[in-house]
């Protein structure tokens, strides 16, 4: 009996520290760690080892400006609904996670950049492009988005009142509906899109690029971060040296998507506010 | 505080915790009815339709429910355009009520059994000796006493069910855990106390199944 009781105050204790070791927060003092999307391809993308996408490749130079060499980065998932909770528990140092600054979110966390102007648009079927032209075109089709994003609800409310309305856990799986023809058109911001139609679509999938929002992508950091300045600065001379433009470019390729034209944007010359 | 409760009362929870509680009322139904049906099979003299029973509740309890939901949509409804319903979103909602039905009638069938069990085999052998055949005997002396002491279980397994309509989430069923996900969106600011708000009100929804279960479980019990 007494084994027994000792063997399970032993496992217990085994359980507590795998569960411990699961929390702890990855980034040692002298790494940085970076939350980003996992499952976005084009933007955020765990391939095997690696890890490719737009937002990966500005965190790198942002992090190399910052003085961190390649290995003392370290990627950790930042799913949305973790964002700001990451943040405020310090598990990360910086956020790039498609992560658009709003008001609502300056409360609790910080923003650097903004380092992309997305907006929302809708991805169809190559041989859709003429007939579906921007959200009004939607009445009595069907269109996707990711489950607790707002995108299809605003379509809905804004601009095409008899949409049907299907919600998906992730965008991968709205891209395969889309291509086996089970939905007509999936929303979100564009790049996210066009990260997708490169992809997914082999071709067959396009941006209809009418967006018909404006979404401030920003670093997010903690509260009062010191690291804000410095993020900015590594933000404009990546615009300026040519390299964000190379960004865009090899993450997008293929889908004939061009950035709208609030892009470059211009980072925010007060770190706590709100973008121009 | 006052904010919180401000962004609270700009979505409509209770809207999407009666989407839940739907779910669960339906499923909770047709699962108790398969799951009867199961049981009677698992019980039965017929060794195929014993099999037939075990094999059921084998392959499904042990595929995740989110597999199944998932399987629902990405195939019945999307490759082989299966419609439960002219309505586009009722549509879902059926989709979602056959998942859940189909992976808790395993348990409810298992929770059933677990009645059979208790109803001592002097019962069946009476019912034999008086000349009922299998299913009258099922019917009138043992099923009565089974969901009698079956209760505890049988209300275990609907708060289980309660819990798991969440997972309609991925058969685009706009739920209370999609809400969630949207009022995270909008307000970041505000993580913890939505999460608890949700937290908080399954808690209410649970909490009175578990004490209305423990109370008829003793009621009702077969007093021997």
């Amino acid at each position: 009996m007494r084994r027994t009781r000792l063997t399970m105050a032993a496992g217990a204790l085994a359980i507590g520290a795998l569960a411990l070791a699961g929390c702890q927060s990855g980034g040692g003092d002298d790494g940085l760690t970076i939350g980003i999307k996992f499952d976005q391809p084009g933007l955020g993308f765990q391939d095997g080892t690696e890890y490719t996408g737009f937002d990966v490749d500005v965190a790198r130079y942002v992090a190399e400006k910052l003085g961190y060499s390649e290995d003392q980065i370290e990627f950790v998932e930042a799913i949305s609904a973790n964002r700001e909770t990451m943040l405020e528990n310090g598990q990360v140092d910086m956020i790039f996670a498609t992560y658009s600054i709003t008001e609502s979110r300056q409360e609790v966390v910080d923003f650097a950049g903004p380092y992309f102007v997305a907006g929302q648009d809708l991805l169809i079927r190559s041989e859709d492009a003429g007939t579906i032209t921007g959200p009004e075109s939607l009445n009595g089709l069907d269109l996707c988005s990711v489950s607790g994003s707002t995108s299809a609800q605003r379509v809905k409310d804004e601009f095409a009142e008899d949409v049907n309305l299907v919600e998906q856990p992730g965008y991968s799986q709205c891209a395969q509906f889309l291509l086996d023809g089970s939905v007509d058109a999936m929303t979100t911001d564009d790049i996210i899109l066009a990260g997708l139609a490169a992809a997914q679509g082999s071709g067959n999938l396009q941006v209809v690029g009418n967006p018909f929002s404006t979404e401030n992508y920003g670093v997010g950091i903690p509260e009062g971060s010191e690291l804000c300045e410095d993020i900015n600065a590594a933000i404009t001379e990546m615009i300026e040296d040519g390299s964000w433009e190379k960004a865009v470019q090899a993450n997008t390729e293929g889908t004939g998507y061009t950035p709208s034209a609030a892009n470059p944007p211009t980072v925010m010359a007060d770190c706590g506010g709100v973008p121009s | 505080m006052s904010d919180f409760l401000e962004v609270l009362s700009t979505y409509d929870i209770a809207g999407a915790f009666w989407v839940n509680i739907r779910l669960a009322f339906f499923a909770g139904i047709f699962g108790l009815a398969l799951g009867t049906v199961l049981a009677l099979m698992r019980v039965s003299p017929v060794p195929s339709m014993r099999a037939i029973g075990s094999g059921y509740v084998t392959l499904f309890r042990n595929t995740p429910l989110t597999i199944i939901m998932v399987f629902c949509i990405s195939v019945l409804w999307s490759v082989l355009g299966l419609r439960l319903s002219s309505d586009f979103t009722a549509n879902f909602f059926w989709l979602a009520v056959l998942a859940l039905t189909v992976y808790h009638a395993a348990f409810f069938c298992e929770a059933i059994r677990s009645g059979v069990n208790t109803v001592p085999v002097g019962q069946a052998e009476a019912a034999r000796a008086i000349g009922l055949p299998f299913l009258a005997a099922a019917r009138l002396v043992i099923f009565p006493q089974a969901f009698r002491g079956a209760i505890a279980p049988l209300g275990n397994t609907l708060i289980a069910l309660i819990k798991n309509t969440t997972v309609a989430a991925a058969v685009s069923v706009p739920e209370v855990s999609i809400l969630m996900k949207e009022m995270i969106e909008n307000n970041g600011n505000y993580v913890v106390p939505i999460f608890m708000a949700i937290a908080v009100g399954f808690v209410v929804i649970v909490i009175p199944v578990g004490l209305v279960t423990t109370f008829l479980s003793q009621r009702l019990a077969v007093s021997r």
